[in-house]
């Protein structure tokens, strides 16, 4: 009986020791426990965390539609206005083979990010974002998706047109009220290229930044190729009406895209927020 | 020694197949009269989901002299063999002729249990099938699984080259219109003016867009509009006795979502704010309406964008 007990110590010591020891040099406590039970949640708290403190926070919001009507085009949106203080905010999909779609700093914007991400299966769709302080706080759910999206060739690519379409920026911009931020839409034509489909190399927009007039950076961020074909982001940075914004792009051949928009005199009948 | 092995096999062979039957979904199909010699299975108004085995399409069994005539088949094999004997058992006659009336697949894959020499589509909607059936179906089966256990893409065996088909004397008069999808069949029963809509007409259930071309289906709807008609049967939804309330409902859901999505997109919203527009009160009977919305969304922002957002790249960037 009492080596018995022992034995099971001894098992208990270990398995509790061994992912700590496996994980990180610096032994820190687990991740909490995730409420999606993903199979792949502490691989990717570990790669986007690291150390950092993790919680998961009904403040942040994760919104998308109940429906994945195409699993090449999934819109997002993650808003954290009302949290302060958001240095960093990511998208990412744990089950897809690229996981991560956006990591985006809003230096001089309202902590707001929406855009459309490829699901290659059933997943959790999660936003975080870090803190000045560096801890992170994670919103999220699962998706039912068809799958493929990942996997199946750019519509352009099957049309064949891309190349004409190539870089083609569309956008405006709204003010939004008295807090001076303004509302950025922008598209780029752009076949995102997962490298999964046989014979097209991986080939995606990389880096996107907004710049003020006077060329101060009020949002940057990352970009990976499980964001859809032809990317559509909404972001508010702050801006006054009048004020030109200047979107700047790089692709992964290193070719870079250049648009500008002029914030609105007034923003639409207001249905957006 | 033999004779235990064969009881032990019997037991074997009774016990698992009686398992299997138990645990297969069976669809139950409830006709009701709606004019001399109509009968109209009405679909579940809901999404396709596990729940209603994908049976969410209004299926038509027409009584002829010449034999059973059925509009659409629903969305399975099984769907499609209860279905047959349910009309023939209601009418006494074999089924002749199986229309279908567009592509997708909660109306036209029922044909499988059909020999295809019966079954009729528009050239439009043949080639639709042809294009998007394995797709739709490889669809069905993620959503519907065992539902869908023996359902096979069959193309139907004839195209529609006249503007009528005759039934021993019961005609039916074939109208090839478009708009919800790429080739849309409605039907007129001469004898006792029912309208049969297919999916160009949806009735306190919002209509869907996959396939849509908006401008097609409004002038779609100007056609059945000026048919001379009684009641009208709509591809989803209850029976219009009046014969023009489907019509209209359709009409003003597909005009609203237009303005309503041209809109979100002039005021700066993303495709996931557009999914949470509020619903004018005058849709809160329809069912499904939230659903088709956000669906909508997914099939007509990007080129509304594309359309809306002015140009801003830097040239020669």
């Amino acid at each position: 009986m009492k080596a018995h007990r022992r034995w099971i110590a001894i098992i208990g010591f270990l398995t509790l020791a061994s992912p700590a020891s496996l994980a990180s040099p610096s032994a820190r406590a687990a991740y909490p426990v995730d409420p999606l039970q993903s199979p792949m949640w502490s691989a990717h708290a570990r790669t986007i965390f690291g150390d950092d403190p993790v919680h998961f926070d009904p403040l942040l919001k994760i919104e998308y539609p109940d429906i994945a009507e195409n699993q090449r085009s999934f819109p997002v949106a993650l808003d954290a206005r009302g949290i302060a203080q958001v240095k960093r905010m990511v998208i990412f999909a744990d089950l897809n083979p690229i996981p991560i779609a956006i990591d985006y700093r809003p230096d001089a914007a309202e902590p707001y990010v929406a855009t459309r991400i490829k699901l290659d299966q059933r997943t959790p769709v999660r936003g975080a974002v870090q803190l000045a302080d560096g801890q992170w706080l994670v919103a999220g759910g699962w998706v039912d998706a068809a799958g493929g999206g990942c996997s199946a060739p750019p519509l352009s690519r099957v049309k064949g047109d891309w190349a004409e379409h190539l870089g083609e920026m569309r956008g405006e911009a709204w003010p939004m009220g008295a807090d001076g931020a303004s509302r950025l839409r922008v598209t780029l034509r752009h076949p995102m290229d997962t490298g999964f489909v046989a014979n097209i190399p991986t080939y995606n927009i990389e880096e996107l930044e907004v710049k003020s007039a006077a060329g101060a950076v009020l949002g940057e961020m990352e970009i990976w190729a499980s964001v859809s074909e032809d990317p559509a982001i909404t972001l508010m940075p702050r801006a006054k009406p009048g004020e030109t914004l200047t979107v700047s792009a790089r692709d992964t051949n290193g070719r870079t895209y250049t648009g500008n928009v002029a914030v609105a005199a007034r923003a639409p009948l207001a249905t957006a927020r | 020694m033999m004779l235990s092995r064969r009881t032990a096999l019997g037991a074997l062979i009774a016990s698992v197949p009686v398992a299997a039957w138990a645990a297969a979904p069976e669809y139950r199909i409830t006709p009701v009269a709606i004019a001399k010699g109509v009968w109209m299975i009405h679909g579940a108004d809901a999404p396709i989901e596990t729940a209603n085995g994908g049976a969410i399409a209004n299926i038509v069994i027409v009584d002829t002299p010449a034999g059973t005539v059925l509009v659409d088949s629903g969305p399975s094999i099984r769907y499609g063999r209860a279905l047959k004997a349910a009309a023939e058992k209601l009418t006494g006659k074999p089924v002749v002729r199986v229309y279908v009336t567009h592509l997708h697949p909660d109306h036209g894959l029922g044909i499988t249990a059909f020999d295809p020499a019966i079954v009729v589509a528009l050239p439009g909607t043949i080639a639709d099938m042809s294009r998007d059936g394995r797709g739709f179906s490889d669809a069905m089966y993620r959503m519907l699984g065992d539902w869908m256990r023996g359902t096979d893409l069959v193309l139907p065996g004839r195209r529609i080259d006249r503007a009528a088909e005759d039934f021993g004397g019961r005609t039916l008069k074939l109208i090839a219109l478009s708009g919800h999808s790429g080739a849309d069949l409605a039907l007129l029963d001469v004898a006792t003016g029912t309208l049969i809509g297919g999916d160009l007409l949806f009735h306190d259930r919002a209509p869907s867009t996959p396939t849509a071309d908006l401008a097609k289906w409004r002038g779609s709807l100007d056609v059945l509009a000026g048919l001379p008609h009684k009641g009208a049967i709509p591809g989803h939804g209850p029976f219009d006795p009046s014969g023009i309330a489907a019509i209209a409902q359709t009409r003003a859901w597909i005009d609203w979502l237009e303005a309503a999505l041209t809109d979100a997109v002039r005021q700066g919203l993303d495709m996931v704010e557009a999914g949470q527009l509020p619903i004018p009160p005058q849709f809160a009977a329809m069912a499904a309406g939230r659903y088709e919305l956000q669906r909508s969304v997914s099939h007509f922002y990007p080129g509304l964008e594309a359309r809306l957002l002015p140009r801003m790249d830097v040239p020669g960037d």
